[in-house]
């Protein structure tokens, strides 16, 4: 259950980003995760309910997109997509594989902010 | 009122990966092998470490570790017994270990004058595959006891390894262990991993596994 620090550090990064939007509201967050990136969506959900309040993150939207793993075969010359996790295999010709293109990612993609008109 | 889209593109780990980058360039610089051990509780981390610490020491080399847990420090108080420095890690409630209390914890030990530094993971199988301590090796645990299927169970952890090592080998029959079975299925996950079957009770596989460590280092 590392969720938590991954939010925390979500919410440091966000916070220091909103510095130079004063005025704004921050609607969505949005991550990409890889397969292979030891976390649970719901878990990221619950932990970010709880740890934005308070924080310029509160009330937004965590928008998750979970990366399939892929990986590159030699033998068919072409990165495959590995369709379970339990055999790192290739799909097409069965080759065990070992050189992973995408599936680990946990990267904070973007930010979507509502800008309030500044007031004179 | 307009909305807009800020692009981030950042890695979330970021902080704990960079400071990991920077552990590595000191542990390359220093001429020291880090090993990062990883398995769920009671695999037997702490006894098979404890034996090659016992081994490496014997032999000449100079080991020190690092060993996590959440609470006490029993694990590193066994450790020391092996006559290696040792020093414990208290996560207090973390589920796996950081960059940061690696560096902080290093603090004071002149890495090089090590050979090898073991880092022992909080027992835990999902959590530390996400942290980069530094390490040269990752070593993913699988004791008899805990069944065959573990490895696809938790692929993320295995997958990630550079090496696995079977534990408690001593007590395979007394449990039913399906070798075959274990051996595929981490293969399957990792393939092309090499795979040390061992016993810290008996000394069964210690001798193929230091010498693996010391062509590590002569490498």
């Amino acid at each position: 259950m590392h969720e938590l620090s991954i939010i925390a550090s979500i919410v440091d990064s966000v916070t220091q980003t909103m510095a130079a939007y004063p005025g704004s509201r921050v609607k969505e967050v949005r991550l990409r995760v890889g397969a292979l990136a030891s976390v649970i969506e719901d878990s990221l959900q619950f932990c970010y309910e709880i740890a934005t309040q308070g924080t310029p993150l509160e009330g937004s939207a965590l928008i998750v997109k979970i990366l399939p793993v892929s990986m590159h075969c030699d033998r068919c010359a072409q990165e495959v997509e590995i369709p379970s996790l339990q055999s790192f295999r290739c799909p097409i010709c069965d080759q065990p594989l070992t050189d992973m293109r995408q599936g680990r990612e946990l990267e904070l993609d973007s930010i979507e902010i509502e800008e309030v008109e500044a007031t004179a | 009122m307009t909305t807009r889209i800020v692009e981030l593109r950042q890695g979330i780990l970021k902080k704990n990966d960079e400071l990991a980058r920077g552990l590595r360039s000191r542990f390359e610089a220093a001429g020291v092998l880090v090993l990062n051990l990883v398995s769920s509780p009671g695999t037997g981390k702490t006894e098979f470490l404890q034996r090659t610490l016992h081994e490496l020491i014997v032999s000449g080399a100079k080991a020190a570790a690092l060993v996590g847990d959440l609470e006490t420090d029993n694990d590193a108080r066994r450790l020391a017994a092996s006559g290696a420095p040792v020093r414990q890690i208290n996560t207090h409630g973390i589920c796996h270990l950081e960059a940061e209390m690696v560096a902080k914890h290093l603090e004071g030990w002149d890495l090089a004058g090590l050979d090898y530094l073991f880092i022992e993971n909080v027992g835990n199988l999902v959590c530390p595959s996400s942290y980069d301590l530094g390490e040269k090796i990752r070593v993913a645990l699988l004791s008899v006891t805990e069944g065959e299927d573990k490895p696809l169970k938790y692929p993320t952890l295995y997958n990630s390894a550079d090496v696995a090592v079977i534990t408690k080998v001593d007590i395979a029959e007394a449990v039913a262990f399906d070798r075959e079975t274990a051996l595929r299925n981490i293969s399957e996950i990792r393939p092309g991993i090499r795979i040390f079957e061992t016993s810290a009770k008996t000394g069964a596989g210690m001798a193929e596994w230091l010498a693996y460590l010391s062509d590590l280092k002569t490498r």
